[in-house]
This record gives C-alpha cells, structure tokens and sequence, in this order.
C-alpha cells in the first residue's frame, strides 16, 4: 500500500522543510529525498523550488533527476511542482540566459512585465497574498487540486517570473499582477504545478495539497 | 492594486523574544513560537524574525526558532541577523525560512547580495537597512543593529541594493522604532519614490491607523509590525480592520 507516501524531490535548493511540513500536516508521510528509487516508489511527487532556474536546472542535471521526473509522469503518479518546480515543468525560461527545462507542458517563462498595464513601472518580484481566477475557457475547477478553492481565498506567491503554457486548456487558474493574467497553476494530466507557494498559503494553500492528495 | 502586507516583526536575543526602543534598552517578552502562533492564527501574512545581536556575537537560535516555526505556521518566514554567506543562508533556508534579511554582511561586502540572488533567488534576497536620520536630513544607514555608522547614504544604498539583486527592502527606521509615534513616511517615501522592489516599512507603529499613511503616503507594500501586537495593545484584526476602513486592499482573511 502506497497511498499517501509522498517524495519531496531534495535537489539542494529551496525550503524543503516547509513543504514536508505542510504534507505532514495534510497527513502524508514524506521522504525528502534525491533517491530514485523512493522518488519512483512515492504515490505522489513533489519537485518544489526556490532560486533561479539555471540553477534549479542545473542542480536537477547534477542529482540526474532530469529522467527519473519524466518516468514518475511516464508512471502517471501525480506531480506538483511549485514555484520555481512548476516553472521547471516548461521547455524553456529566459532567467539569466536562456536556459531548457524539463519539456513536460510545451510553454516558456519569462519576466513579468516591466510595467502595469497602464504603462506605469510595475514591480518586480510579484511578492504577496493574491486571489485565484478561472480562465473562461474553464468552467470549474472539480476534479481538480482547487475544487475546494472559494474566490475569494488568497495565496502567497513570490516571483519575477511566469510560466506561460502555450496550450491554454493547460491553465487552470491565473492571478491578476498589474492588469496583468498571470499563470496560477497549470494542468497537464498527471502533472500540477503552482506558481504560489501552497506551504505558505495559510488554511487555503493546506486544502490545495489536501486535495493534491487524494 | 495588489494586496498589501501586514507583517509581524519578532526581534530576538537568543531564545527570547524581546523588544527595545531605538533597537536598544532590550526586555524580553517571551517565548516566540507562541507569538508567532498567535500571529498566524489572527491573518499575519508574513512573520519577519530578525535577531537583533547576533552579528555582534556570532551564530544565534534563529535556526532552531525558524525550524519550530515551520512545525506549525504556514506563512513566509522571512529571517535575519548574523548572516555571513551562502552557507548561512542555505542552512536558514534548510530549517524553514523562505528568506533572509542580510544588513551588516551585505554593506562589509555588497556582492554577498548578488550571490545570494543569485544562488538563490532574489525573492529570497531581503536587504535589510537600518536609517537614522542626520543633521543633515539625509539617512544614514547603520549595522550591527544600529550600533555602527556605515558612511553610506540610505537611497543611494537601496538603489545599490536593486542593481546587485535584491527582491525586498527592510527599511526599519532607527528614530522611530520602538516608540509608537508612527512610521517614518518620509524616509520611506524617498525610498519607493526611486526603486521598483517592494519596501516594507518598519519601526514607530503606534495604532492601527499608523498603517494607512505609511502605506497611502509612503509608499509601502508592508508594514512589519511589532510591539503594539506583542503587548496585546492591538490585534492583527484590529490592525486589518484600521487597513480596511482606511482604503488599503489587504488579503481576505477567515478565520
């Protein structure tokens, strides 16, 4: 029995205490680990991330965790990646040069704009509390992590980046940053990521790794 | 217009949560995990830990506080005080902090700030400047807890700050903090006036009314927040209400 064994992928960056943290509390048992094996065992995957995405990348490469991620959604066991870890699910991100991602959801992250859209200098990174939005092209957010997820909860996102999935049945919630729609979380089978930070989103962002769980 | 921050700043001496006027004259008030507790059940939306001496004396408790923290808040931990380089900020990182406030490291050697955004991230990267104000009229920034002259000029300082990387200025105001008489507005307003990274203000906060100006006229994004909420003189909720009434957008908050 695997249910709720949950692999929080260590590639030597980030807050990872946090996030096993907030797994504990929605009743997971967690491995911290960089260890294929109990990555592949895990029944859901976490890739969670903090810092640039060359060294994010970079550190993936080195702990070669670049294949074991593609064959936990090869698996289908589900994944979430967060933050920067959903930023990395994309082909490409132009932070400090352009460098390739994992290639798991075709899109690419760039800067968030310089300015609103005004025309006034917009800042950077997008640090705070913000209320997720369900694109028109989606109806409802059932069967999904934020089934659960009223409009007017809030959650913390700190970023200068955005993850902009080409497919846009991909999106499933964005957020609005200076007139702006920014990617909130993404969608692709098996595969969830979000740009804020569900272990530090309060009550709210605990009934989206809740729901992740089941 | 986005969200703003309400912060709740707790300055600690080793174990203790303490509170002084001026960053000086220290008494201690408790244990900060049940502050911080306290804090996150009433709707902070960030906890700001800054260990006010330990740059003079070395390694502190902010790992072991941060990782009890982290047990039980889940909110963004920012923490500060003593750190030197990378391996300190990794090891905060480690036991639950989400960022690191760096003042003295920092102005001894500027490219600290660069490394560490970019090891890290520069959302990570929290330059923390503390301001007194001259003769002159200028703000002078000061280490060591407000100890230590730098020389350096406040926005010039801050200006640097962005270049080199760093995603959020700590602007404590030396004068004002510990005395209730308000924020410093002007000191804040003539640093959002030229850079584009969000500024929490910190020191003077008296009454929950306080965080209306700083944020109108100031300027700022967030406001940290510390002895009205640690001597129960006021709630976070009084303080959101005061925010609310006063035309500030603060995040939906239920209990």
């Amino acid at each position: 029995m695997k249910s709720n064994s949950v692999a929080i992928i260590d590639y030597g960056v980030g807050n990872l205490l946090s996030v096993s943290r907030a797994f504990e509390h929605c009743g997971a048992r967690v491995e911290v680990t960089s260890n294929p094996k109990l990555i592949l065992d895990a029944s859901h995957v976490v890739l969670p991330g903090v810092g640039s995405f060359s060294e994010g990348m970079k550190e993936l490469r080195y702990h070669k965790l670049e294949s074991i991620i593609h064959e936990v959604v090869v698996n289908n066991t589900p994944l979430l990646g967060i933050c920067l870890g959903m930023q990395m699910l994309l082909d490409v991100s132009e932070e400090y040069g352009i460098t390739a991602g994992l290639g798991l959801i075709t899109g690419r992250v760039i800067p968030i704009p310089i300015c609103d859209s005004d025309g006034r200098l917009l800042k950077s990174p997008h640090i705070g509390w913000n209320n997720l939005i369900i694109p028109k092209s989606k109806n409802t957010w059932l069967c999904t992590p934020l089934q659960e997820i009223k409009s007017s909860e809030t959650f913390y996102f700190v970023h200068s980046f955005m993850a902009l999935p080409v497919d846009q049945s991909n999106l499933l919630a964005y957020c609005e940053y200076g007139g702006h729609n920014i990617p909130a979380v993404i969608k692709k089978g098996n595969i969830t990521g979000c740009q804020f930070h569900p272990e530090k989103s309060g009550k709210s962002g605990l009934k989206v790794i809740s729901q992740f769980l089941k | 217009m986005k969200n703003k921050r309400i912060i709740a700043r707790l300055d600690i001496k080793g174990p203790n949560l303490i509170k002084g006027v001026h960053l000086e004259g220290l008494r201690i008030i408790g244990d900060p995990q049940e502050f911080a507790r306290k804090y996150y059940q009433q709707g902070a939306d960030e906890l700001l830990y800054i260990d006010i001496v330990a740059s003079l004396y070395g390694r502190s408790k902010l790992i072991d506080i941060a990782r009890r923290t982290a047990d039980e808040v889940f909110i963004p931990i920012t923490v500060g005080g003593g750190i030197r380089n990378l391996d300190d900020v990794k090891d905060l990182l480690r036991a639950g902090a989400d960022k690191v406030a760096i003042n003295t490291a920092a102005v001894n050697r500027p490219k600290l700030i660069r490394e560490v955004s970019r090891k890290f991230g520069s959302q990570c990267m929290v330059l923390s400047i503390e301001a007194k104000q001259q003769p002159s009229g200028n703000w002078e920034v000061y280490t060591d807890c407000g100890r230590e002259r730098s020389g350096l000029d406040v926005i010039e300082w801050a200006c640097r700050g962005v270049e080199l990387g760093a995603g959020e200025i700590l602007l404590t105001s030396i004068d004002r903090e510990g005395t209730r008489k308000g924020f410093d507005i002007e000191l804040t307003r003539s640093i959002t006036n030229v850079i584009g990274i969000p500024v929490i203000a910190s020191g003077g906060m008296g009454k929950p009314d306080d965080i209306i100006s700083i944020i109108n006229k100031g300027g700022a994004d967030a406001a940290a927040i510390a002895d009205i909420l640690h001597y129960n003189r006021f709630s976070i909720a009084d303080i959101r209400s005061a925010a609310l009434a006063g035309g500030i957008k603060i995040r939906n908050y239920e209990k």
